[in-house]
């Protein structure tokens, strides 16, 4: 069941106990020694590099706003591009989080301890640039507020705000429930840290202290708020898929968008947390903590995704393709053959024909292939949403003529920004809080020492 | 679950969750309850502040409910207001069989000869941007009417003509549905329309256009200093990030309804002509009322020239072309 399996002795309870001990030390140890060491010049560099990305992003987004829309490369008929892609894409990756924290939470998925943490990470930083691009891609994004005071019930818009603050609210409570526990670890344990930490670690645990009464309000609170984002999770990404799938546009207009939009956002997070956990793990090293054995199962899970992703891809298009409806078959020969095939083909290799060999050999199956094939899955994932999203908009249902789009140099500015600003906060939050959920992994130990019964199992007697 | 040690910190974590009960102080674990000690007094404090919650909860539930039924009562008066409006609206655009009228165009395109004259017309009536060379290359002048060539069959035997295309202004507009804001939307009278000042540039109403003929804003619009006199004063100027399109001349509605109270007659449908059809030089356009079966348009619509440009998806354009095929 768990790699520490090996070192129980389970015929001598004290034994046990104490052993159990010394690896929740050491664990304590491990996972709390970067919040206490000096970070290297690298990462002061890097940090500085990202930040310095995403100043630079702002100040495009206020030549934007001062100029209009015309700094972008959009013009009519493509009025939605590569700001609506990445929207789809942000709001995508910040799936993972809830999927590993909370679904695989309730299903008691033993690998997940060591993910939980930085999945939530990515879900919480990810969100807010996800829900920054509609904005920046707005015409007045000074009358935004606008959509609250004159709501129409009848646009996805509106739901999708709706949906994305309440998952937003919803999981950075989730995040910070899951952290007072190490927080009043951390607080007990690092004494000597910064001043400034110190202050932050009290502050932010609430004066937790363990205690049985404190652990029950806290699983419950963690238990009903699992199932509450479960469902949040699967309404955010079907909603952001129903912009599309509710209009009269050949090749956004079909059912199977909501579903696939939502398996997309599962696929493309998953392979976002093993790229962070990896370089969680190599950096601060913690491979007794993540261990083979949990990238080996969370690259089975992308695996199976990988599978379902090609399912979905086909089923959509083999229907479409027997519908042969005249502006319906143009969008998918544009995808095929035309003018977006090569983007088409290069996102169908890094999304199924590259990672389905890596990650179903055993022998290919290694870490460093495990990132390769995670980074390239997200980049293959971020094609999808442009070859969903602007071949529709250049094939006007009137023959309005031939365009082209490429974004402009303030387009790539701004999405290369938001990048990095969640790269950023992801690298800053490694530096101020524990990466790995301390008490999961504790709680995973425990479990592999005394397994819990389960509660259907009929008595033999 | 794991236990931490209790290093004695006065905040319990439950407090904050307001489902404290009344806290065992120290003295109450180390002594008997028979020696009594400040402890009771404590609980007693405990209790008192517990009722106390119990108050403000109860308070803050009766808030709430009140709040909600404040907004709830201002937003049903919100609909009321409206509805009525809209029936005052409907009542003051009554023609002359005492109907709501459907306002509605019919181009003759075996009468179009392409000319572009509702194209300059629509332009001045309209105050729309002039544009530069570097614009118009991006092709991001905005036109509301814009000549679209249609070739049909395949060569060697194709025919090609020119469609003087304009907002469609559907009975079923699609566009209207998506806009979060509701700053699109279909006026008593049939005629599309687009609020300038609450549109958000989300653009969703333009994708949503099978017609794609609807017009954002990309930049601000370049008028020559100082303004020269004819522009329109009816006709608001729309600045960068709103959408835009064909409003049917609507102002030119309303200058007809109030001129025709002003001299004290009955307003008839021929009051009211949208800038290019009067400046068609072929009088190819027709404009009217599509819900009088006596009108020009009504009885043209129903020809054996008629059809609808899409009008597979339903929308049910109320411009309607005609042709010999």
């Amino acid at each position: 069941m768990h790699k520490h399996e090996s070192v129980v002795n389970a015929n001598n309870a004290t034994n046990a106990d104490e052993e159990i001990r010394a690896l929740e030390e050491q664990l304590e140890t491990d996972v709390l020694r970067p919040l206490v060491t000096k970070p290297s010049r690298e990462y002061y560099l890097i940090c500085g590099f990202l930040a310095a990305v995403f100043l630079f992003a702002l100040f495009a987004w206020s030549t934007q706003l001062w100029n209009g829309l015309i700094v972008t490369g959009l013009n009519a008929p493509v009025f939605w591009g590569v700001y609506i892609v990445n929207f789809v894409f942000f709001i995508g990756i910040s799936h993972a989080g809830t999927l590993i924290s909370s679904i695989l939470r309730i299903a008691n998925v033993e690998w997940r301890r060591p993910f939980t943490r930085m999945a939530e990470a990515v879900t919480v930083f990810s969100l807010p640039f996800g829900a920054l691009c509609p904005i920046v891609d707005m015409g007045r994004p000074d009358r935004v507020f606008m959509i609250i005071k004159h709501p129409h019930g009848t646009s996805p818009i509106l739901w999708d705000i709706i949906c994305i603050s309440t998952y937003l609210t919803t999981s950075c409570f989730y995040f910070y429930l899951s952290l007072i526990p190490d927080l009043a670890t951390a607080r007990d344990r690092l004494k000597n840290a910064h001043p400034f930490k110190l202050w932050l670690y009290k502050t932010l645990s609430l004066g937790w202290t363990g205690t049985e009464r404190q652990w029950r309000i806290l699983d419950t609170i963690m238990t009903v708020m699992s199932v509450l984002l479960f469902i949040i999770v699967i309404s955010v990404h079907t909603n952001v898929s129903f912009v599309f799938a509710v209009t009269f546009k050949p090749g956004w207009h079909t059912t199977i968008l909501p579903p696939f939009f939502v398996l997309g956002a599962i696929f493309s997070g998953i392979a976002t947390v093993i790229v962070v956990m990896a370089a969680v793990r190599k950096y601060f090293g913690l491979e007794r903590w993540v261990t083979d054995w949990h990238f080996d199962r969370i690259a089975a899970f992308l695996l199976a995704l990988t599978c379902f992703w090609f399912y979905a891809m086909f089923v959509e298009h083999l229907l479409t393709i027997y519908l042969h409806e005249p502006a319906e078959m143009r969008i998918i020969l544009e995808r095929f053959v035309g003018r977006f095939s090569l983007m088409f083909w290069v996102m169908f290799a890094l999304c199924f024909i590259v990672p389905l060999p890596i990650l179903a050999v055993r022998k290919w199956r290694t870490i460093p292939n495990l990132v390769i094939v995670s980074l390239l899955i997200n980049v293959g994932m971020w094609l999808e949403r442009y070859v969903i999203i602007v071949p529709s908009n250049l094939n006007t249902l009137l023959p309005w003529g031939t365009f082209h789009y490429f974004p402009s140099w303030v387009e790539i500015a701004i999405t290369a920004g938001w990048f990095s600003g969640f790269i950023l906060l992801l690298l800053l939050f490694a530096r101020f809080f524990p990466t790995i959920a301390i008490w999961e992994v504790k709680e995973g130990l425990h479990a592999a020492y005394k397994p819990r019964q389960p509660v259907f199992v009929k008595s033999e007697s | 679950m794991m236990q931490q040690k209790n290093n004695g910190v006065a905040f319990e974590f439950d407090e904050l969750l307001f489902v404290s009960k009344p806290k065992r102080t120290s003295c109450c674990m180390s002594q008997t309850q028979t020696q009594g000690c400040e402890c009771s007094q404590a609980q007693e404090a405990v209790e008192n502040a517990k009722s106390e919650g119990g108050w403000l909860r109860r308070k803050f539930v009766g808030l709430f409910g009140a709040l909600m039924a404040a907004v709830g009562t201002l937003m049903f008066k919100r609909k009321l207001a409206a509805a009525e409006s809209s029936k005052k609206a409907s009542q003051h655009g009554e023609g002359k069989n005492g109907h709501t009228p459907k306002w509605g165009m019919v181009i003759d395109l075996d009468k179009c000869t392409g000319c572009g004259a509702c194209v300059v017309a629509c332009s001045v009536e309209n105050n729309m941007m002039l544009g530069n060379a570097q614009l118009a290359e991006q092709s991001r002048v905005i036109r509301w009417i814009h000549l679209l060539p249609m070739i049909e069959g395949e060569y060697p035997n194709i025919k090609a003509r020119l469609l003087p295309m304009l907002c469609q202004h559907c009975d079923d507009p699609p566009c209207i549905y998506v806009c979060p804001v509701s700053a699109t939307y279909k006026d008593p009278e049939g005629l599309v329309a687009q609020i300038y000042p609450r549109c958000i540039g989300c653009r969703y109403c333009v994708n949503n256009c099978p017609y794609t003929i609807k017009y954002f804003n990309w930049s601000d619009p370049e008028f020559p200093q100082p303004i020269p006199k004819g522009f329109n004063p009816d006709v608001a100027v729309r600045y960068k990030g709103i959408v835009e399109k064909c409003t049917f001349c609507h102002h030119r509605l309303q200058i007809a309804r109030e001129k025709a109270k002003a001299e004290g007659r009955e307003f008839k449908a021929e009051d009211y002509v949208p800038a290019c059809v009067e400046a068609c030089p072929a009088k190819a356009i027709y404009f009217g009322d599509l819900n009088d079966p006596e009108s020009e348009v009504s009885k043209l619509a129903h020809s054996r020239r008629a059809f609808k440009l899409l009008e597979e998806l339903g929308t049910d354009p109320k411009v309607i072309y005609l042709s010999e095929g």
